[in-house]
């Protein structure tokens, strides 16, 4: 039991950063305004996920200006990558076994 | 008992999210009949007016014809292409943008973006290629073109929408090649390809998911 659950990683807990992974795992980069209508969630509470999901090194932020617009967009780390799956399939294997 | 059905509860909120990131699923299938129902009607717009209800194969009929009455009918039929064209894009927009508002979900998303992307490239190239066809006066190629790079431009949008466009594609593709075959019977493979495949793809469309 002790094994299955091991690798169910607290830093994906929280339902915006699962969203967030979601996103990220299926497209390549992902705008901040998009990924906030596609999880419909407030700016602070979207910005508070990714901070952490940053500092985490799960996700990448590529910070550029489309004309004179700033725009922020993110993307996996390979990092976030492997360890999101493994969330994953610790998630499976929970529903399995119980 | 209770973490099992949270991470149920997870994982169908992970698969939801990936899809609806990364398919544009707002495609209305009446779209694809409406634009069928324009592609006949174009068609036999073509038929009985242009062509004056003359024989569908296009060489006889214009060889009767003199040099200023065919420039005639290649510039009607082009309107009425063009035409078809233009009520078949604002009739699919407008019920993809109502099928997205009624559904709550926005249209303009980066998936649709790139959706947009991968069919314009196809289809610019198509159009750029049939232009020139008509100023090298090659026309029995043009339906053959429309058809295969229309299905080009399906097959690379089809990873990005529903995956039943990435058939409807293949079709088209195989319809045009097998047009090119015959350039005589233009007009019904165009019928074929834009009107009846449209329609019954249309169809399928809304039943599976819309009704």
């Amino acid at each position: 039991m002790k094994d299955l659950i091991s690798n169910i990683n607290k830093v994906f807990e929280s339902r915006v950063r699962l969203g967030i992974m979601s996103v990220l795992m299926v497209n390549d980069t992902y705008d901040f305004n998009s990924l906030k209508e596609t999880l419909s969630v407030t700016d602070g509470n979207l910005a508070s996920h990714l901070k952490a999901l940053e500092e985490k090194g799960m996700i990448r932020v590529n910070k550029q200006f489309i004309g004179r617009k700033p725009n922020t967009s993110y993307s996996a780390t390979e990092a976030g990558i492997v360890d999101f799956q493994q969330h994953l399939k610790a998630l499976e294997n929970l529903i399995r076994t119980q | 008992m209770e973490n099992n059905s949270k991470s149920i509860e997870d994982i169908r909120t992970i698969r939801r999210i990936m899809e609806e990131s990364s398919r544009f699923l707002s495609l209305s299938g009446l779209s694809g009949v409406f634009a069928g129902g324009f592609a006949i009607a174009g068609a036999l717009v073509a038929y009985f007016l242009v062509l004056k209800n003359g024989s569908i194969h296009y060489d006889e009929y214009f060889r009767s014809l003199s040099v200023k009455e065919i420039t005639t009918i290649r510039w009607q039929l082009i309107a009425d292409a063009v035409i078809v064209l233009s009520l078949a894009v604002l009739a699919s927009l407008f019920l993809s943008i109502r099928k997205a508002k009624l559904a709550g979900k926005n249209f303009w998303t980066p998936v649709s973006k790139r959706l947009l992307i991968n069919l314009l490239i196809p289809l610019l190239t198509g159009g750029l290629f049939i232009i020139i066809l008509l100023v090298q006066n090659q026309p029995w190629l043009i339906v053959p073109g429309m058809l295969i790079f229309y299905g080009l431009a399906l097959v690379g949008a089809g990873k990005f929408t529903y995956n039943e466009i990435l058939y409807l594609g293949i079709i088209e593709i195989i319809t045009g090649l097998l047009s090119a075959l015959y350039p005589d019977l233009g007009l019904l493979f165009w019928i074929f390809g834009f009107g009846i495949l449209h329609i019954i793809y249309g169809l399928v469309m809304y039943r599976k998911y819309e009704s």
